[in-house]
């Protein structure tokens, strides 16, 4: 594509179609520059461990109690939910991203708004480096843990694996657009800690961080899968890889996640539009 | 007096500014409340699929996550904003706090304290209380002296591992979370019975950080029962002895890592 200069000169721009290329940079970029903080991960890595030790004894004993099976899950099964959510935690990154509602209230999305490229694009190639780093540190070393100190559950089936990383890739693009959306609140507010926090809270309790979803009641699930975005980011990795469902069911989770995540995304996009057409940008 | 005057401007200063943004004070105050809310749901929600979870029913267990509950919302209000002292060292910001002649703890609590915390606070004593009214306790004045101390004595341990964690970012400047797992996860370790820990975790985590101490042991000694573990009944008294020297061992932390602080100098 080519430019026009204020002096009338036309510049020549590498060729990029659908701007592949840039996309792909970014995630590199994304990675790098979370690859840069590898001290913060080692201390999440260490938090994480421990929560997923805690988490790990009260299920079992949780099974223990009643009888060797918590609504339909083995101790096995919720040793590998334990593990497996404790380590998608940092690689959906469920919270602690207020990248965009800081650039919101600075005034400096004004530079991102300027580039000839959508922001959702460029936060979402940045997203997916930072999710690639988050894999290979963050998800790999609680799995490990996990499995040296207690009995894990290991898939049995042959397709169980690539809808595991089908549903993982999902989960991440849907939890990036949600994340986004509730930074867009700044947009309006300014102040988007209030809701911040209680998309940390929802997000940790309705995605099933704290305990399986299927501990509660039959229709409050049938409500939050259906109603809700929040199962589909981080509870359906997790029952598709610990098989607890037949493979239909399986292939049915994942695309219920494809089709929160292509919402999700469109609503960002909405909500960017209009942000865009009443937005005064904060000066100083 | 003069110091405490000081304080005390700091803390209405503190209140004035939070206050002045009704409508996010307001969202913030109520989000707090049902960020313990979930906690305490958790705990139910695992009784929901099991009748009996490390030898303990709902009543009794909701006793010990009673009063983890308050203690943390207490410890959490009072002084939890001193994890904020990982930020004050990495910008360099707390040399400000060093240069007043006041000493530089309760001027960080002060300065960083959020007052939508105290909403927890409330709620946490409503579970206690809540669970205490529901749990099958034979009234003694040593029981209800129990009930009161447990909780405090709670707050000042917990207080005590926000204070020496924080800590840690004197000499790891980008420690980041390694804090909460000792802070929050305390808090997740210590809503459930001991006896649903096993091994090298309990032994370190339970007994050798004192967090058996806090709620489980003070929650045997309210319920009258033996502990399934074989420690003796005195172990429910002993939470403010803990809670002293968790004090004593956080001061030292604290003091050998102001001392260590280099400013950042930028």
């Amino acid at each position: 594509m080519s430019y026009l200069t204020a002096s009338g000169e036309s510049v020549r721009i590498r060729v990029d179609p659908g701007g592949t290329a840039l996309f792909v940079s970014l995630i590199r970029a994304g990675f790098r520059r979370y690859a840069t903080y590898w001290q913060a991960a080692l201390a999440g890595l260490f938090t994480n461990t421990v929560f997923g030790l805690l988490r790990c004894y009260v299920l079992l004993a949780v099974v223990a109690g009643a009888g060797g099976s918590a609504a339909g899950y083995s101790g096995p099964q919720l040793v590998t939910y334990t593990w497996v959510t404790q380590g998608l935690l940092a690689v959906v990154m469920l919270w602690g991203w207020t990248d965009l509602s800081d650039r919101i209230r600075s005034g400096d999305i004004v530079t991102d708004l300027l580039r000839p490229a959508s922001p959702i694009r460029t936060y979402l190639a940045i997203d997916l480096g930072r999710a690639a780093f988050a894999l290979l540190s963050r998800f790999v070393v609680p799995i490990t843990v996990g499995a040296l100190v207690f009995t894990m559950f290991v898939p049995q089936r042959g397709s169980t694996w690539p809808l595991f990383v089908v549903s993982v890739a999902l989960a991440v693009v849907l939890c990036f657009a949600c994340r986004y959306l509730v930074n867009c609140v700044a947009y309006w507010l300014l102040d988007s800690r209030g809701p911040v926090i209680a998309w940390q809270l929802a997000s940790g309790m309705l995605a099933g961080l704290g305990f399986p979803l299927r501990f509660l009641p039959d229709w409050l699930v049938a409500v939050l899968w259906i109603g809700t975005p929040f199962p589909s980011m981080m509870q359906a990795s997790v029952d598709v890889v610990i098989e607890r469902d037949p493979v239909g069911t399986q292939v049915a989770i994942v695309g219920w996640q494809a089709v929160w995540a292509v919402a999700m995304l469109a609503l960002c996009g909405l909500v960017q539009r209009r942000a865009e057409r009443r937005m005064v940008v904060q000066g100083g | 007096m003069g110091e405490l005057s000081a304080y005390g401007q700091l803390l209405r200063a503190q209140a004035r500014a939070q206050a002045s943004y009704r409508a996010s004070f307001g969202i913030d105050l109520f989000v707090s409340m049902l960020a313990l809310g979930f906690d305490v749901l958790s705990v139910i929600v695992l009784y929901q699929v099991t009748p009996d979870l490390g030898g303990f029913n709902l009543r009794e267990a909701m006793v010990i996550t009673g009063i983890t509950a308050a203690a943390f919302a207490t410890a959490d209000a009072g002084i939890g904003s001193v994890e904020r002292l990982r930020v004050l060292v990495r910008t360099g910001q707390l040399d400000a706090l060093l240069l007043r002649p006041l000493p530089a703890l309760p001027q960080l609590v002060l300065t960083e304290l959020s007052l939508r915390k105290l909403s927890r606070v409330l709620f946490g004593v409503v579970v206690l209380a809540v669970a205490v009214a529901a749990a099958p306790i034979q009234w003694t004045p040593a029981r209800a002296a129990l009930i009161v101390l447990a909780p405090t004595a709670g707050a000042v341990f917990f207080g005590a591992v926000f204070v020496a964690t924080a800590s840690v970012s004197f000499w790891w400047v980008e420690s980041g979370e390694v804090g909460n797992a000792f802070t929050y996860g305390g808090r997740d370790l210590a809503i459930y019975p001991v006896t649903a820990y096993q091994g090298w975790f309990r032994r370190i985590f339970c007994y050798g950080l004192g967090f058996a101490t806090v709620a489980y042991y003070p929650a045997l000694a309210l319920l009258d029962r033996p502990d399934p573990l074989g420690a003796p009944a005195w172990l429910g008294w002993v939470s403010p002895l803990v809670a002293a020297v968790a004090v004593g061992v956080a001061a030292l932390v604290w003091r050998a890592g102001i001392r260590h602080y280099r400013s950042t100098g930028s």
